[in-house]
């Protein structure tokens, strides 16, 4: 009996329809961008189907829409403060994108699209982006204020500014690594688990053990459920302190 | 892509270009149908939502007042007709009191009349009763005194006699 244990695999992209190469990139519609889509597709169903009678008195899906937009809607308002309505769509095309993702990885034999760095860094770097973008078009030489924190005496300003500077700059990638390695983690823990059990029934007196990781991984897809939406709600969080640095770079 | 990509997946910068393509497309297109449509319209359901709840409440309230103020109106009314029900039964009171009293003296009267003139009946017939009494007695008298005697007495001695023991009324 032969138990593939390479718990790597799952992450592999499968090219679906090839589209050639340039230089070393291949450009592919792999299983990653089938799921992409699949969640802009989920999304939209939930936002936008759910919503079309516009009921006033809810019904299960609307409400759940409803849910999730004043949810994100006080978040944002909460930690970026007066002025982030414009930033709702953002964080909250974020949110779900985030979330609708991270809970497909856990449907068994798919395929997580936030498992892999380059998708959650360019998300980060969409909200870095914007911060930068727009904290100079409304601020602009103001925006660099940012890196001075008042109080400080003079000469600790520069080693403040050095630090402020290096703290901002890690921010897209605690942001993207957060998530990335959060995601590749419990995958890889729960194929692991979930590997021990045939393993364990395929050698003979040892297959009285399987029951323990198998109870290990039930517990553990609990665990990674908890984990995909939190990391969501994380991402949208701390998107919405990073836009109220755009918004009021002098705190 | 396996041709480039030993190792391990997500590290294997062969499909970077390919993942951002799909990723910017699919985002670029999640963000446009929420900016546009979804969040739009979820904001104007709830705000659609909060101004008719604010406007069921303010009508609510007004028809509240409008209703307190028609109770305060019936109790008016009310209090009024009571006060006009009581001034009415107050005055047919008074009134059937007075044809009453009117009524009692005049019976009164009428059976005052009545007792005097049987009152006066009464003394004449007893003054005629007396004067009969007067004779009555003067005639036994006369007649125990013939019997005693033996002789008939003087009629107007007896009468005299008569007069002088009569007891006066």
């Amino acid at each position: 009996m032969a138990v593939k244990m390479d718990p790597i695999h799952q992450f592999e992209l499968k090219p679906l329809i090839s589209f050639g190469h340039i230089g070393h990139q291949e450009i592919a519609f792999t299983q990653s961008a089938l799921y992409m889509f699949a969640a802009v597709g989920v999304i939209a169903l939930l936002t936008i189907a759910a919503t079309s009678r516009r009921s006033l008195v809810p019904g299960r899906m609307q409400t759940m829409a409803e849910t999730f937009y004043e949810f994100i809607a006080s978040t944002v308002h909460q930690s970026a403060g007066h002025g982030s309505e414009r930033f709702v769509p953002l964080v909250f095309s974020l949110f779900m994108f985030v979330l609708v993702c991270n809970l497909f990885g856990m449907i068994p034999y798919t395929f997580t699209v936030t498992s892999h760095i380059i998708v959650t860094f360019m998300l980060a770097l969409v909200v870095i982006l914007t911060v930068v973008i727009y904290g100079f078009m409304a601020h602009g030489t103001h925006f660099l204020g940012l890196f001075v924190p008042p109080g400080v005496p003079g000469w600790l300003k520069p080693l403040i500014v050095v630090i402020e500077v290096v703290s901002f700059i890690s921010r897209p990638i605690s942001l993207s690594v957060r998530l990335f390695a959060n995601m590749l983690a419990g995958h890889i823990a729960l194929k692991i688990f979930a590997g021990f059990v045939p393993a364990l029934l395929a050698a003979g007196v040892w297959g009285i053990l399987s029951p323990l990781p198998l109870a290990l991984s039930v517990a553990v897809t609990a665990l990674e459920m908890l984990v995909a939406v939190l990391q969501a709600y994380v991402f949208a969080t701390l998107t919405s302190i990073y836009l109220s640095d755009a918004l009021h770079p002098g705190h | 892509m396996s041709e480039h990509g030993a190792g391990f997946p997500p590290f294997n910068s062969t499909t970077y270009a390919s993942q951002i393509l799909w990723l910017a497309l699919a985002f670029g297109l999640l963000y446009y149908l929420m900016s546009r449509i979804a969040l739009p319209r979820i904001a104007g359901i709830l705000h659609d939502r909060q101004s008719r709840l604010a406007a069921d409440l303010d009508e609510a309230s007004r028809m509240k007042s409008e209703a307190d103020g028609a109770r305060e109106t019936y109790e008016r009314s009310l209090k009024e007709a009571q006060d006009k029900a009581k001034g009415i039964a107050q005055s047919t009171r008074d009134q059937l009191a007075g044809e009453a009293e009117e009524r009692r003296k005049t019976l009164e009267a009428d059976l005052a009349a009545k007792l005097a003139e049987s009152d006066a009946a009464i003394r004449s017939r007893t003054a005629t009763a007396m004067g009969n009494v007067r004779e009555i007695a003067t005639d036994t008298a006369a007649a125990i005194v013939e019997r005693l005697t033996g002789q008939s007495p003087d009629r107007a001695a007896v009468e005299a006699a008569y007069d002088r023991a009569r007891p006066v009324h």
